[in-house]
């Protein structure tokens, strides 16, 4: 068999080809592994730097009922962070240097939670707008061609769509609630829904890694298909809110079989992405003063077990 | 006796509450995330220990889970200092739940044989929970007491700081020892023997002091607090006291 | 200098399950600690009856298992799964 770079790279498409899975000890292309190592870093940094927004309200929220689920949901973010750094780290790298990457702003992360959670609806808002558009990327990734990469994704999926549904029936609650609630909960749709179709990210047309994450199924959808499918699911759920979504041209339109919807703020998505949204410097400053002052722990944590093993290797 | 009952009822749950909510504090700031993930398991487990202990309060004297946990005035609350002090850093982190642990799983262990039948039910439940958290914080104050001269003084200025605060926990007031007359309660002179036993032989072998002098903190169980806990209801009763009586 | 805690692979046998089964990993400073670290982030639904760690570093060649399970719901920790949140039938997609 002739193994020359060509012929690897060959036997390496024709494996995604046929729906193979990638394995960490799997030959693979440079390429691959440094995408998948941005990709799956990204994702896992959106869900540390997304506990932040939520976490805000826990001490606050307005029921025990309320409290148990959000602080079980923010946990949860935790755990789907921990999944995916532990998918990274089969690629070659370790946490600590991806961490690192977050603090020094050389890595990126959604730009959604560079919004601020002002009011309790927006734990509302969150769940059912933000989750529901992670949820659509997610379930897609379920079948990435990365075999620990899609493996994290169905036990991420399984446990996402209960924090979804805490959303949706924070929403709920407070549409059927008095005027002021039904206030708080459009306010929130408001400020949440045009972040939220950001989250899928550039059109298709402006996108530069669409065609190669195609290729590799790293993505089996585009962008745009992608916020289409979110958009014609959440329109009616909003409906049913009896709330009103913030886009004037957003109509169903009968031909296409999908929703019409009104032009992306681009400039915007590109602002915050590049750091000035309202709350980028507030998120990072948290995630670096958590690692920093807990430096001291995580070392004197090593040093003790050192020093067992040692202790124990005496004896 | 109902009403005593009831007293009895916010002493164990308001120590829930408050120590649920500095642990719920930490949630997305921890050192590590793995620590994270414990830390609010914690605090989890003491918000659902809350809600069995609040629901039977109502049940007794009215009103609803919710309303005993966001309603009363700062005088009302009755849980022990201890509990209410800051997340000053991780070492008063994992005193504060040491000392507190320690205590709470012996009360635990005598209320799994309460007269009471609903407070016998929740011990047997919470007392899963809370031997884990025993365990935790007892390894990581080994863990902090010999793993760097840093985490050692840390640790130490901890101990410093909050063993005044566990007199309080081991002093009967008048509606701890009217539940342990009834063969509802624990006899907290008991405890209090096999409590300092314990923290002690901790200390002894992983080398930390307790304070010289024998000045202790109380108040907490009459409702008089530390100027914290005014701030902690702040937070917690921000929704309840913004929007008077709404669902959420 | 690498202060990093070593990385363990955790393997957990549910109530109903035959075998212990590969879970995923996690940082921990020594077993105990990931032992801890196991439970509380790798059985927050499911009640887990025996834990497995094992320092990465040992394992020579292992192809992870596929790892889609159900998991008994811990009792108490309802709020954690979508159908304690009451919707109306009408709904779809949620
Ligand atoms: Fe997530
Ligand atoms: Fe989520």
């Amino acid at each position: 068999m002739n193994l020359s770079l060509e012929n690897l790279e060959k036997q390496f498409q024709d494996r995604i080809d046929a729906g193979d899975n990638i394995e960490p000890k799997d030959w693979m292309p440079e390429k691959y592994r440094k995408t998948h190592i941005r990709q799956i870093s990204q994702h896992a940094h959106s869900e540390i730097v997304g506990m932040l927004p939520e976490g805000n309200w826990i001490t606050r929220a307005p029921s025990l009922r309320r409290k148990v689920a959000l602080l079980a949901k923010v946990q949860d973010e935790a755990g789907h962070g921990l999944y995916l750094y532990s998918a990274a780290e089969t690629l070659g790298i370790s946490r600590d240097e991806l961490f690192n990457q977050l603090h020094t702003g050389k890595a990126k992360y959604s730009s959604i939670f560079n919004y601020p959670a002002v009011t309790w609806a927006d734990m509302g808002a969150i769940g059912w707008l933000v989750d529901g558009a992670a949820i659509i990327n997610q379930v897609m990734l379920t079948r990435t061609s990365y075999g620990p990469y899609a493996r994290a994704m169905v036990r991420i999926c399984k446990e996402e769509s209960f924090h979804q549904r805490q959303g949706f029936e924070i929403m709920l609650t407070l549409s059927k609630g008095t005027a002021e609630q039904k206030e708080m909960a459009q306010d929130a749709l408001d400020r949440w829904w045009w972040p939220s179709l950001m989250m899928f990210g550039p059109t298709d047309a402006a996108s530069t890694h669409t065609e190669q994450s195609m290729k590799w199924k790293i993505k089996r959808k585009t962008n745009d298909e992608l916020r289409q499918q979110f958009i014609d699911i959440t329109a009616p759920q909003a409906e049913f809110l009896g709330l009103k979504i913030p886009d004037p041209a957003l109509q169903w339109n009968e031909e296409r079989g999908h929703y019409d919807f009104g032009e992306i703020n681009w400039d915007e998505f590109w602002q915050v992405v590049k750091g000035y949204g309202p709350c980028n410097k507030e998120r990072i400053n948290a995630r670096v003063k958590a690692w920093d002052e807990g430096a001291w722990v995580r070392e004197a944590a090593l040093a003790y077990a050192e020093k067992k093993d040692s202790i124990q290797k005496a004896i | 006796m109902q009403r005593a009952l009831y007293k009895y009822i916010l002493l164990l749950g308001d120590n829930a509450l408050v120590l649920g909510h500095r642990l719920s504090e930490l949630c997305g700031h921890g050192p590590s995330l793995e620590t994270d993930i414990a830390l609010t398991n914690m605090s989890l487990d003491y918000f659902g220990q809350v809600r069995n202990y609040f629901q039977y309060a109502a049940e007794l004297e009215g009103g609803s889970e919710d309303s005993i946990a966001f309603l009363r005035k700062e005088r009302q609350y009755v849980n022990c200092l201890l509990v209410e002090q800051k997340n000053t850093d991780f070492a008063y982190i994992i005193m504060r739940q040491f000392l507190f642990d320690h205590w709470y799983l012996l009360i635990l262990e005598s209320l799994c044989s309460s007269k009471d039948e609903r407070i016998n039910a929740i011990a047997n439940k919470a007392i899963k929970e809370v031997k884990y958290h025993h365990r935790f914080s007892e390894t990581w104050v080994q863990r902090l007491a010999g793993g760097t001269s840093e985490s050692f003084k840390r640790i130490q200025d901890a101990t410093t700081f909050l063993y005044p605060y566990t007199q309080e926990l081991i002093v009967a007031n008048a509606i701890e020892v009217e539940m342990h007359e009834a063969g509802i309660g624990p006899d907290l002179k008991d405890i209090g023997q096999h409590y300092y036993d314990q923290i002690h032989t901790v200390f002894n072998k992983t080398g930390l002091q307790k304070p010289e002098e024998n000045f202790f903190h109380k108040g907490g169980k009459e409702g008089i607090h530390t100027e914290h806990l005014g701030f902690i209801l702040a937070e917690l009763q921000y929704m309840q006291r913004t929007y008077p009586n709404m669902q959420w | 200098m690498n202060n990093e805690w070593p990385l363990f692979e955790i393997f957990i046998r549910s109530k109903n399950g035959l075998e212990h089964r590969h879970m995923g990993s996690l940082h921990a400073a020594d077993a105990v600690m990931a032992m801890e670290n196991a439970r509380d982030v790798y059985t927050r639904r499911q009640e887990g009856v025996s834990i497995w760690v094992v320092p990465s570093s040992e394992i020579t060649a292992s192809n992870p298992e596929n790892n889609g399970e159900l998991f008994a719901p811990a009792e108490d920790k309802v709020y954690r799964h979508p159908t304690f949140y009451d919707l109306p039938d009408e709904l779809k997609h949620i």
